[in-house]
């Protein structure tokens, strides 16, 4: 077996770039293992606990330098995988644009040159560098999306300020979701046209909301995130606010609907005298936060994230809320039920959750909480529930896998599905596990299919313990390029019960439980 | 703007970062455009904050010098011998290309050069002689840039050696460069043998007499900008391709040597020296840009460059606003075409005063204008195309007079601002003939080059301090 390494100067990749290079090197004949990488810190904190890491040549590499260390059999396995490593690159740097020609500007400015007219700014690249990237944009007249995370509080609030005053919007930093006039931005689902707008400080949080909303036969204006720091008390609320007066003035728009996790209360009081303004009719969750001065303000309160899309939709239909929560709660009276019919076919006593959107995650703990109590989690509600060991379940165990624990160095769980689906089969083995819950987020930025990842986990789950209960809740729509109702067909087939949201899926397991435990 | 109005336009996205989002909305059917984008370099944050602060006066101060670029007009009015000719020159003063260096730490094709200018001004029989003489401190040594001229390659000027005087009519300064002797085993590129002094001697004893009466017999010289920007339409980028203006200025002179020169033996044979080298135009290409930008100098406050001018050791750039500074960094070995029998081990780091056809807006710049060389940058000339297009980003503006077919005709990139170089961590790219690393051997290839980043990080300090 042979290390070699090199470092191509100047040569930059962007992150997921570099990993599909990264998965296709190793997929390689006579390739142990292999790290392609920028020459950050990070990185090679990683690179050393690979055991790839050569300091000879690594030590003077910087974030500018492109690291590579191949194990290999052979140094002419080495030596045959540089060229093809070399033509992947090239691959890479010679992708079309639309128009057919190949000119990439290499910045911001040279880009609002090459395309007139443009007007939203998309920013990915290491947060150190996005705030400079999204002031660029602002100046040059664009709104900016920042999905970059590890911005700075100030870098923020410079911005938005800025954007604020220049009548700009700012989503982000952080912001995974966004449609702006249909466009799905980032990690964004196909929805139908309508008259509901949304403004949401929570990613997944927004996609379950707006599928929900879509698949229930309303539609959607626009769906504007704001990154969750928005409505901390340093920020202010400024683009939550922003976009809510958008939305108010936006004659597209009938029903406003607003998604957070609790907002500080200095917030919150902002946000409830901007809903006193709105002649609209406003619906809002603040998961897991007090629904009283939502309702004060005379906006309708959603106890979880389904409930609020489907009296979004019902209010756009222009059917009445009362039905609509009389349905709800016969829709909850029937899970009931269905639960009871589980109970007796089921082994073990444990509920394990393997989520890969935060708030979704967040959101099955408090519906459980009001059934079972407090469950513990790397992300739990009660801070004494948190796990020691985050690789290792104990009791009633929830997981957010879009945690930074399992996302250094790994794409995002919605992407790469080879942690979870090594999960699911681990918690299968475990003669106490009796339900696994698991969400799975379609759209663009999602994998394009996650039949092909999520069967074969099941089917084998399955095998090792046939009595295992799977539930599943899919956040998308049929427009999503992976189509919602063939996915659920699929999953359906492969043994998992499929439930129509998480806020179900999360009530038939507490329901599980509590009926297993005698509550 | 309001957000409001967003929400009745086309959505069209710019995105830097991920490449997958750009394929997801165009899959979707949105107009979307990658930014190939890199982190920019460091420099402090100080001086970030300097330039930042001064934004309004670094513009003021760089309109300033594009006007005085763009008004610039070189004119071919005669020709000298160095001594003579050019300001503060001296019998034992050796001028150079690049920023200022020792005999110690010249590299090989400059040092091979100094030795054969010794033994052809006689100041040495022998190569052990010149070198001796070279390393003694008897002999001085200054660059080009420092006495209003310019060399391609090693740019050696010795005292005996006859040289152009290009003005710039607009301003009145003059700028003044040699003779091109050919490729090969020429002076320029460290070769030292005796063809290559018997040549410099024919140039001084037979060429320089019968051009010298020929371009005076011009009553208004022969004007430059023009030819350049003919050259231009023609395929010539005016660094690396030379062609169409050695035929232009081949047609121009033409019938002057032959009024002018009584010896017809002597008028055909510098015609035919001319005629034979598609590289003749390019030490005119030269002085025509450095008395351009020359004018350009001294402008308080502005970060456009002036110099950009390689050593074979080092890269020195100096800028309008910090007017004399050099700011170096260790000069790159250029990604070339090798001529057979050579590799890129035999290469010299870049080397020459020629990248001032790029400071002017030229040569690697105006690469998308020739077509003929685009093997030098991928083979294509969407390539060359794309070459030029990235350096309109570190453009302040365009020229007026020099343009490009290929880009229906836009003009061509023209001052270099080390802002935009820095932000955009988009260094210059410069056409460039590879000189062998040892001396006495010549020319082993020719390509491209990206300046150095450390020269730009120093000047944008530079112009920092200039302005706190």
């Amino acid at each position: 077996m042979v290390l070699k390494g090199f470092v191509k100067k100047g040569e930059y990749f962007d992150s997921v770039s570099l990993m599909i290079v990264s998965k296709e090197v190793n997929a390689l004949p006579g390739i142990a293992d292999s790290a392609i990488v920028m020459g950050t810190a990070q990185n090679k904190e990683i690179v050393r606990g690979a055991n790839l890491y050569i300091p000879e040549l690594f030590d003077q590499a910087d974030d500018t330098d492109l690291l590579l260390a191949l194990k290999a059999d052979s140094d002419k396995v080495v030596e045959e995988t540089l060229v093809k490593i070399d033509d992947l690159f090239k691959a890479l740097r010679n992708k079309k644009d639309e128009g057919g020609s190949n000119f990439s500007p290499k910045s911001l400015e040279g880009a609002v040159e090459a395309l007139p007219g443009a007007n939203i700014s998309l920013i990915s690249v290491a947060g150190r560098y996005a705030g400079r990237e999204a002031m660029r944009a602002l100046k040059q007249g664009l709104h900016v999306m920042m999905f970059s995370d590890n911005v700075s509080i100030e870098d923020e609030i410079k911005l938005k300020r800025f954007a604020h005053d220049k009548g700009l919007l700012v989503m982000g930093p952080d912001c995974g979701t966004a449609v702006i006039n249909g466009v799905p931005l980032a990690f964004a689902n196909v929805l139908s046209k309508g008259d509901c707008g949304i403004v949401a400080a929570s990613g997944t949080g927004l996609q379950e909301v707006m599928t929900i909303i879509s698949n229930e036969g309303a539609g959607i204006s626009q769906a504007i995130g704001t990154g969750g720091r928005d409505v901390k008390e340093a920020i202010g609320g400024i683009m939550f606010i922003d976009a809510m007066r958008a939305l108010a003035a936006d004659p597209a728009t009938k029903v406003i609907v607003l998604v957070s996790k609790p907002p500080h209360e200095s917030v919150l009081r902002k946000i409830a005298d901007e809903i006193k303004t709105i002649k609209k009719p406003v619906v809002g969750i603040f998961i897991g936060g007090d629904p009283k001065i939502l309702e004060a303000a005379g906006a309708i309160a959603g106890s979880t994230l389904e409930e609020t899309a489907v009296i979004a939709a019902a209010l756009s239909k222009g059917a009445s809320v009362d039905d609509c929560k009389k349905k709800i709660a016969d829709r909850k009276a029937g899970i009931i039920e269905q639960a009871k019919a589980l109970t007796p076919k089921c082994r073990g006593k444990y509920l394990r959750g393997l989520f890969s959107g935060g708030t979704l995650c967040d959101e099955t703990q408090l519906i459980c909480k009001d059934m079972i109590g407090y469950i513990n989690s790397n992300a739990p509600l009660n801070p004494e529930y948190r796990l020691k060991d985050s690789w290792k379940s104990v009791g009633h165990t929830i997981i957010d896998l879009g945690e930074d624990e399992f996302t250094v160095g790994r794409p995002h769980p919605m992407i790469d599905f080879s942690l979870r689906n090594k999960k699911i089969t681990d918690e299968a083995a475990d003669k106490d596990v009796a339900i696994l819950l698991l969400d799975l987020v379609l759209g663009y930025g999602s994998h394009m299919d996650p039949l092909s990842e999520f069967v074969p986990a099941f089917t084998e789950a399955k095998k090792i313990a046939p009595e295992l209960l799977i539930i599943c809740s899919i956040t998308g729509t049929d427009g999503d390029p992976q189509n919602r109702s063939r996915i659920k067909a699929g999953l359906e087939r492969a043994g998992a019960i499929m439930m129509p949201s998480n806020a179900a899926a999360s009530e038939l397991a507490g329901n599980i439980i509590r009926i297993l435990e005698g509550k | 703007m309001a957000i409001n109005d967003l929400f009745s336009q086309e959505v069209k996205v710019v995105n830097t970062g991920m490449t997958a989002f750009r394929d997801d909305l165009a899959h979707c059917g949105v107009s979307v455009i990658q930014v190939d984008w890199k982190p920019p370099v460091g420099v402090s944050p100080e001086s970030l904050d300097i330039i930042d602060d001064n934004l309004a006066k670094i513009d003021e101060a760089n309109a300033k010098a594009l006007e005085i670029i763009l008004k610039g007009k070189p004119v071919l009015t005669g020709m000298g011998v160095a001594l003579d000719t050019i300001p503060g020159m001296k019998k034992n003063l050796i001028l150079h290309s690049g920023p200022p260096i020792t005999w110690e730490r010249m590299s090989g094709p400059t040092r091979g050069a100094v030795i054969g200018a010794l033994i052809y001004e006689g100041m040495a029989k022998t190569p052990e002689e010149a070198e001796a003489l070279a390393a003694s401190g008897k002999i001085e040594y200054a660059p080009c840039h420092e006495h209003d001229a310019v060399g391609p390659m090693a740019g050696i000027v010795s005292a005996s050696m006859p040289v152009f005087i290009v003005k710039n009519e607009t301003f009145g300064n003059q700028a003044y460069c040699t003779l091109n002797e050919g490729l090969g085993k020429v002076l320029r590129y460290g070769a030292y043998g005796d063809d290559v002094v018997e040549r410099l001697k024919w140039l001084e004893t037979v060429m320089y007499p019968v051009l010298k009466k020929a371009i005076e017999s011009f009553e208004k010289g022969i004007d430059l900008k023009n030819m350049i920007a003919q050259a231009l339409h023609m395929g010539d980028e005016v660094h690396n391709r030379n062609r169409a203006g050695t035929s232009l200025l081949y047609r121009a002179i033409a019938p002057a040597v032959i009024r002018t020169c009584d010896d017809k033996d002597a008028a055909a044979k510098v015609l035919e020296f001319i005629n034979g080298n598609d590289h003749f135009f390019l030490n005119l290409s030269m002085p025509a840009g450095k008395c351009t930008l020359d004018a350009a100098r001294g402008i308080k406050g502005s970060s456009l460059l002036v110099v950009m001018a390689r050593n074979g050791t080092d890269f020195g750039i100096q800028l309008s606003g910090t007017d004399r500074q050099w700011f170096t960094g260790p000069a790159l070995v250029p990604d070339a075409l090798y001529f057979p029998g050579f590799t890129k081990e035999d290469a010299n780091p870049d080397i020459g005063d020629s990248a001032i056809t790029e400071t002017f807006g030229l040569g690697g710049f105006a690469i998308a204008a020739a077509p003929a060389i685009v093997q030098f940058v991928g083979g294509t000339a969407r390539d060359a195309i794309n070459y030029t297009m990235t350096m309109y980003e570190i453009a302040f503006g365009e020229n007026n007079v020099y343009q490009i077919p290929a880009l229906n005709f836009r003009g061509t990139p023209t001052g270099i601002d080390v802002r935009s170089v820095i932000a955009k961590a988009i260094t210059p790219f410069i056409d460039t003939g590879v000189a062998h690393k040892n001396p006495g051997v010549g020319q082993v290839g020719a390509g491209v080059v990206q300046a150095p980043i450390e020269p730009f990080i120093k000047a944008f300090e530079g112009l920092a301090k200039s302005l706190s």
